[in-house]
């Protein structure tokens, strides 16, 4: 079984991380990244093997963390609760829209996610008494340590990709992929397109719930603005399939791991290097560059993507054999 | 009762008559050749019949039942199997696995998908092709791959969208024998055509229409004398 043992190191790998690193900021961009694991397989789901792509995973992300933010915050229950009814609590906000969305073809479903996303924020915002609105929830974190939280993510992950992993390979998988392809062609084999598109958003729908609820349980504060983010969850999911590589297996894993990496490169200012920089010159004009820089990570993402789809087109899963030779051509040049 | 029928079959766009009071009965086990010229119609009861459109009136029976008002996918479920004349592969997906997904509308298990896939593919003389994509195919490729696809849902009746049309001679040959060999196999056919040589060839009857209503039914040789076919196909000159 060669083809399962890269997978089986690297889960072992991962499994032994918090072991061997003990910082908790590694341990944090860690969980960080494999919750970005399960949003990014979720995407691919249903983007990438289905073809319906989504620009408001925010709206899924989003009900699954106030699932677990509510939960305990009106029922002092557990926000652990929130991972199992997270997932559920996604699936019936996208079951009715997508019920109505996915009659319509060609952009409807991706602009009406936009939409969605946005809705849910705004009214996460106004409805104060139910939600707290723009002050957010608040919950005490359980753990102090991040070991048990990366834990928690790791299997998460794992489930999530070999969940999805077996449905991609079983019928499901194949009428998602014909659906993406053809749609009418799909039609003329049997396939209940509508049927198998929401079917594919529910599941897309459960594991990105699952992934906010783990977000509240860790973060153990929420607010719209940043489980509804437009910018911070649903394009970021885009990106992070977009550089992986759209409908590939490992594509989403590969993917996270570079934009939490990208991600975290701006936002500490490349490590503090324009910082120190700045520091070490005397100059200003570094000094203000320093503090543009940690808050363009947009722009940087923007081009990320423009490169990667320029050179790229198939994202680095997608494109590893071109990846490859390109490597290898250079060394036979030099 | 016949073992399909169109009745009636009216399709208005608008204010135009795609196809206007077009019935027809086939028996099983029959090859029925629909002819007419560009735009008279033929794909467009072919899309009522499988469902892409809904008919603005008239019935389409089959094996007893109405199915005009069914979604396409039940339609398959039920027999009915069709290729598109503009071929709709599934291109980013192999040929083994673009039949492998028509095969699980009657395979329970994947054992049991990839098994009805691989038999399809033999019959329909695809072997050497079934690891490539199937945007790869050059036409003839994606022509035989729409019937495989097709076969592969197990239609009692097979609906054939011009697959003839673009082949060369030899090609042609080939397509021939493969839709002998569906016949042969049980499955009632209904074919568009344009190629005069593969309709006179193949049909048991011939059922003729234009401008969305029927000119003609009869044998091969019965729709060849025909006044009003000719008079479509080549002008009133030679009619």
């Amino acid at each position: 079984m060669k083809k399962n043992l890269v997978p089986l190191i690297v889960l072992a790998a991962l499994a032994a991380f918090p072991l061997v690193v003990e910082h908790n900021y590694y341990l944090h961009l860690m969980i960080l990244f494999l919750m970005w694991v399960v949003i990014g397989s979720a995407w691919n789901l249903i983007a990438g093997y289905t073809g319906q792509v989504s620009f408001g995973d925010a709206a899924f992300f989003g009900s699954g963390a106030y699932a677990a933010g509510l939960l305990s915050h009106h029922l002092q229950l557990s926000a652990w609760w929130g991972l199992a009814i997270g997932g559920f609590v996604a699936v019936a906000v996208g079951m009715p829209f997508g019920w109505i969305c996915f009659r319509m073809r060609g952009a409807y479903f991706a602009l009406a996610t936009l939409a969605l996303n946005e809705v849910l924020r705004h009214s996460a915002a106004i409805a104060e008494g139910f939600t707290g609105g723009m002050v957010g929830i608040l919950i005490m974190p359980t753990f102090v340590s991040k070991v048990p939280y990366y834990y928690v993510a790791l299997a998460l992950a794992a489930a999530s990709m070999i969940s999805i992993q077996w449905i991609v390979h079983a019928k499901p998988g194949y009428y998602f992929v014909s659906i993406r392809e053809d749609q009418d062609a799909a039609e003329s084999l049997g396939i209940d397109t509508h049927y198998y598109k929401m079917l594919s958003l529910a599941i897309a729908a459960f594991w990105t719930g699952v992934a906010g609820s783990l977000y509240m349980n860790y973060m153990g504060f929420i607010d719209p603005d940043v489980v509804f983010s437009l910018h911070d969850i649903s394009i970021m999911a885009i990106l992070v399939g977009i550089v992986g590589g759209v409908g590939t297996v490992y594509g989403p894993a590969v993917g996270a791991f570079i934009m939490v990496t990208v991600q975290e490169l701006f936002r500490s200012g490349f490590f503090g290097l324009f910082e120190y920089l700045g520091r070490a010159t005397g100059s200003a004009a570094v000094e203000s560059m320093a503090k543009t820089i940690t808050g363009a990570h947009v722009l940087g993402f923007g081009i990320l993507v423009v490169v990667v789809i320029l050179v790229l087109p198939n994202g680095i899963v997608g494109d590893w054999p071109k990846i490859r030779s390109a490597f290898s051509r250079n060394k036979i040049a030099a | 009762m016949a073992f399909f029928q169109v009745e009636k079959l009216v399709k208005y766009f608008g204010g135009l008559a795609a196809v206007n009071g077009v019935s027809f009965q086939v028996e099983k086990g029959e090859i029925l050749g629909l002819i007419g010229p560009n735009g008279s119609g033929k794909t467009t009861t072919f899309n009522m019949i499988s469902g892409y459109h809904r008919p603005t009136s008239g019935r389409v029976v089959f094996k007893g039942g109405e199915i005009h008002q069914l979604p396409t996918h039940r339609i398959c479920k039920l027999g009915i199997g069709r290729t598109f004349q503009v071929v709709k592969p599934l291109g980013r997906m192999s040929v083994l696995d673009n039949v492998i997904a028509a095969a699980y509308s009657r395979a329970g298990s994947p054992r049991e998908a990839r098994g009805l896939a691989l038999e399809t593919i033999r019959f329909c003389g695809m072997d050497a092709v079934k690891d490539q994509l199937a945007k790869s195919l050059p036409i003839a490729g994606r022509k035989r791959l729409e019937i495989a696809r097709a076969m592969a849902t197990k239609p009692e009746l097979l609906l054939l969208d011009e697959t003839a049309a673009g082949l060369n001679p030899t090609e042609l040959l080939d397509a021939i024998d493969l839709i002998k060999k569906i016949r042969e196999n049980g499955t009632t056919i209904i074919i568009i055509e344009h190629i005069m040589h593969v309709i006179m060839t193949i049909s048991d009857r011939i059922h003729a229409i234009n401008f969305g209503q029927t000119i003609g039914e009869g044998t091969p040789q019965e729709v060849a004398q025909n006044k009003a076919v000719i008079e479509a196909y080549l002008g009133t000159d030679y009619a």
